[in-house]
């Protein structure tokens, strides 16, 4: 009996203990109000790998493969899109090159990607996605998109945007030097989204530092950088290290941190608009 | 003999560990409430956090660094780590975030609405009624280093706006409102009269003649090809307000979902009418009222009071490039009425909100440091960044405060015509501000009526139409999305609902095994007794 009722006892409390080990739902915060970011770092560290090691090749997409995305039934061209008035309706055939922080909204997840093609770029604004999708578009996935165009200070994006991940080529760009096009803001607007490099730029004094966290320094270390470059002219250009692209564990987040003003740097990235050129850095190296 | 009392008292501890154990596994264990001590220990150092929000403006993160200094030389013992953020969304996200892993900050600033879902956690936050009351450390209390309001000295109607279900679940900070900002200039050439309070009938009126064109295509107030006339920016102020105007449901104090009613569905099609002209737009959909504002794009826009600086020609903020800036006159007029005779704005603006700990003194840290963002250096101080109005009266009417109102428009900076006229405007109208109930769920609703509103624009602007079975499958939509009306009222506990099955087993079981024990303890005392009579 006294064996019996000791293992009795035991039992009941290793089977309490597992219970409590649970997670109970009634302590999960109320996932309406919930939305975390995931860093998108992983991407971040496959796509500049691949960028860094500079291949040409990356492009595995032809121009006749493009071609044949924008004649398939109701796709656009980039030509197209690019000609299209705002709130249109649009269909593209595109390829990821990177992504922001997956998050979830009232119970929907949200990502906003960095797409483009052979002729053009598009900026797919907090496009629903599952965490599972999410990962699968990495840099070079091609994917169909339907949404409408939309404009916002300056940026062209695509919005209320629905997706099908496609199988078959790849293309990642390369990053295309817009150095000597800087002070053009309509060259530069020609890009808008693409994939862009800027050499032998300057750190100007923003604000007393050589960076901001936020754009006027009233954001924490973690947020958005935003710092400024001197062309040979002396005329100076904003730049940004959006945190929900590359996070402050980031490479780049990192150098960026480290910039002195005077120093000479080499920068790449997605050529963003808000009310004029602010590229969404990906890349900075100092020289 | 001895050892049996061993095997007793052994028994007797396995039972109060087994007792304690189960009692910790249903749920979380609830902190208890906070009780003030009997006096502050200034003898070891503590920490505490602060989450604080600013509005993109490093004036503010200035005067809450030269706060946290001020108070840490008041509290030598005492170390406030500032943490800042830009957005109320992102302090909500992060305060849910950590309610899970008991890493909430001490203090943060934060809405109403928001306290409201961290009151669903049992003893997350520390309930003021008695605290603010305290003869030594409440407001005004005599242990204060520094020269704080007593409690008759906040706005009564501020501090009402804290109090949920009988509980004073934090403390008002800065008070704001939404102001109708206008380019005088334009509207005036346009040969309209700015009335004292317009109404939305004249908002739309003016929206739609802005919408004139020169024969080559540019628009006619402007010469620009870009003309919004009226932008919005926060369309979720935007619906309720303009169904408090009408006297229309929305939400009631029970958490009860009214708003998708006969009133509702009027007022988004006359939005969608203007949206479909393009006479309106949205923030979302287009940018900053201001930015459009400045580059004089837009005539008029509601914007928060805590905007201020960023709109007008003169602006002492501003996003948009020097060369796209125009020339006018900005006058600010309250949010567009219903009844020009009886105003109605929204009360919004930070609040400060205190999060319960286990050790009482951390959070009689926390509740100095709240009051110290109370005084009027503070409060003076973070009023002239913005739009923004001191929410005590002690602050309002210091004569300090009454000078800097009385320079409005003496320069662009700190005297800032636009900042200081939303302020007297908030001020004058003080009574006719309201909120709206805040219960769980109710941040969910407010997102709902701005998504309705935006989801009518942009379907008109895409060639859709917004009519009665548009609507009833838009409401039926956000419903879901937002899932409105699920959500329970909290009263400070979480509800967790009926023991599972497989603990009403384990309970059961355990049940049995103890009535064993005790079945077998009775037996054996029962067995020793007769053995022993029979001796």
């Amino acid at each position: 009996m006294k064996k019996l009722s000791a293992i009795a006892l035991a039992a009941a409390l290793m089977l309490s203990m597992t219970a409590c080990g649970s997670t109970s739902d009634a302590n999960t915060p109320a996932s309406d109000a919930t939305v975390v970011e995931t860093p998108a770092d992983d991407t971040a560290a496959v796509t500049d790998e691949i960028v860094t090691e500079g291949n040409d090749d990356a492009a595995q997409t032809t121009d006749a493969e493009t071609d044949a995305d924008a004649d398939a039934e109701g796709v656009m061209s980039y030509a197209d899109f690019a000609a299209a008035a705002v709130d249109t309706e649009v269909t593209i055939i595109t390829y990821v090159q990177d992504k922001q922080g997956w998050w979830e909204n009232e119970g929907v997840g949200n990502a906003t990607f960095y797409t483009q093609d052979q002729d053009g770029a598009y900026f797919l604004y907090n496009m629903p996605c599952s965490q599972e999708d999410y990962d699968l578009m990495v840099p070079g996935t091609r994917i169909k998109v339907t949404g409408y165009k939309a404009e916002w200070s300056g940026e062209v994006e695509i919005v209320d945007a629905t997706y099908e991940i496609l199988g078959g080529d790849t293309f990642v760009a390369t990053a295309q030097d817009l150095t000597d096009k800087i002070s053009d803001n309509d060259a530069l607007a020609a890009h808008m989204n693409q994939y862009v490099t800027f050499t032998g730029l300057t750190v100007a004094d923003r604000d007393g530092a050589a960076f901001t966290y936020g754009w006027d320094g009233s954001r924490s270390q973690g947020d958005d950088i935003y710092f400024n470059l001197a062309d040979a002219e002396g005329n100076v250009y904003t730049f940004v290290v959006e945190s929900y692209l590359r996070g402050a564990d980031t490479d780049v987040y990192k150098a960026v941190e480290a910039f002195n003003v005077g120093d000479t740097v080499d920068i790449t990235g997605f050529m963003y608009w808000y009310e004029g050129p602010q590229v969404h850095v990906t890349i900075a190296t100092v020289k | 003999m001895m050892k049996l009392v061993i095997k007793k008292f052994i028994c007797f501890a396995s039972l109060a560990l087994t007792l304690c154990m189960l009692s910790a596994c249903h749920g979380s264990d609830p902190r208890s409430d906070f009780e003030m001590p009997d006096h502050f220990d200034d003898s070891r150092e503590m920490e505490i956090v602060f989450w604080a929000k600013n509005d993109t403006n490093k004036t503010q993160v200035q005067v809450y660094e030269r706060c946290v200094e001020e108070f840490e030389a008041l509290y030598p013992n005492i170390h406030v780590n500032l943490k800042l953020y830009t957005d109320y969304s992102a302090i909500y996200n992060d305060v849910i975030t950590n309610i899970s892993t008991d890493t909430t900050p001490n203090v943060c600033i934060t809405y109403p609405d928001h306290i409201a879902t961290y009151m669903t956690g049992a003893g997350e936050i520390v309930f003021l009624d008695d605290v603010i009351n305290d003869p030594r450390y409440g407001l005004g209390g005599s242990e204060l280093r520094f020269d704080g309001p007593t409690a008759g000295e906040i706005v009564p109607r501020y501090l009402d706006e804290l109090k949920l279900r009988g509980h004073l679940m934090g403390l008002p900070f800065m008070r704001s409102s939404e102001a109708l900002y206008i380019n005088k200039t334009y509207v005036e050439a346009m040969g309209y009269e700015i009335p004292d309070v317009p109404t939305w009938d004249w908002v739309w009126e003016v929206s739609e003649a802005a919408l004139a064109m020169n024969d080559d295509g540019t628009y006619a107030v402007n010469g620009q090809d870009v003309m919004i006339p009226f932008i919005y920016k926060s369309t979720d102020n935007m619906l309720i307000t303009m169904l408090q105007q009408s006297g229309a449901g929305y939400s009631d104090e029970g958490g009860n979902i009214l708003i998708f009613n006969d009133m509702t569905g009027r007022i988004l099609k006359e939005i969608a009418s203007h949206g479909q002209t393009r006479a309106f737009s949205t923030f979302k959909i287009s940018s900053y009222p201001g930015n459009f504002m400045n580059a004089g794009q837009c005539i008029l826009a509601v914007d928060s009071t805590a905007g201020a600086t960023w709109i007008g020609s003169e602006a002492p903020l501003s996003d948009i490039h020097e060369s796209k800036k125009v020339e006018f006159e900005t006058v600010v007029r309250p949010v567009p009425q219903y009844d020009a005779g009886n105003v109605q704005m929204i009360s919004q603006g930070p609040s400060i909100c205190i999060f319960n700990k286990d050790d009482p003194q951390e959070v009689l840290a926390s509740w100095l440091f709240a009051q110290f963002l109370l005084t009027n250096e503070v409060q003076e101080s973070y009023s002239e960044t913005e739009g923004y109005v001191p929410v005590t009266l002690k602050a309002q009417n210091d004569p300090a405060y009454l000078e800097y109102l009385s320079l409005a428009g003496t320069d662009t900076g700190l005297h800032y015509q636009v900042k200081i006229d939303c302020v007297k405007m908030i001020i004058e109208n003080t009574d006719n501000t309201f909120i709206t109930p805040v219960f769980n769920g109710s941040a969910s609703l407010r997102n709902a009526a701005g998504q309705m509103v935006e989801n009518c624009v942009k379907t008109v602007r895409r060639g859709g139409t917004v009519d009665d079975a548009y609507l009833e499958s838009m409401y039926s939509d956000v419903s879901q999305m937002y899932r409105l009306g699920e959500q329970k009222i909290s009263t400070g506990s979480k509800d967790l609902g009926p023991l599972p099955l497989t603990a009403v087993i384990l309970l059961s079981c355990i049940g049995i095994a103890w009535l064993c024990m005790g079945i077998y303890v009775v037996k054996n005392y029962q067995m020793r007794y007769n053995s022993n009579r029979s001796k």
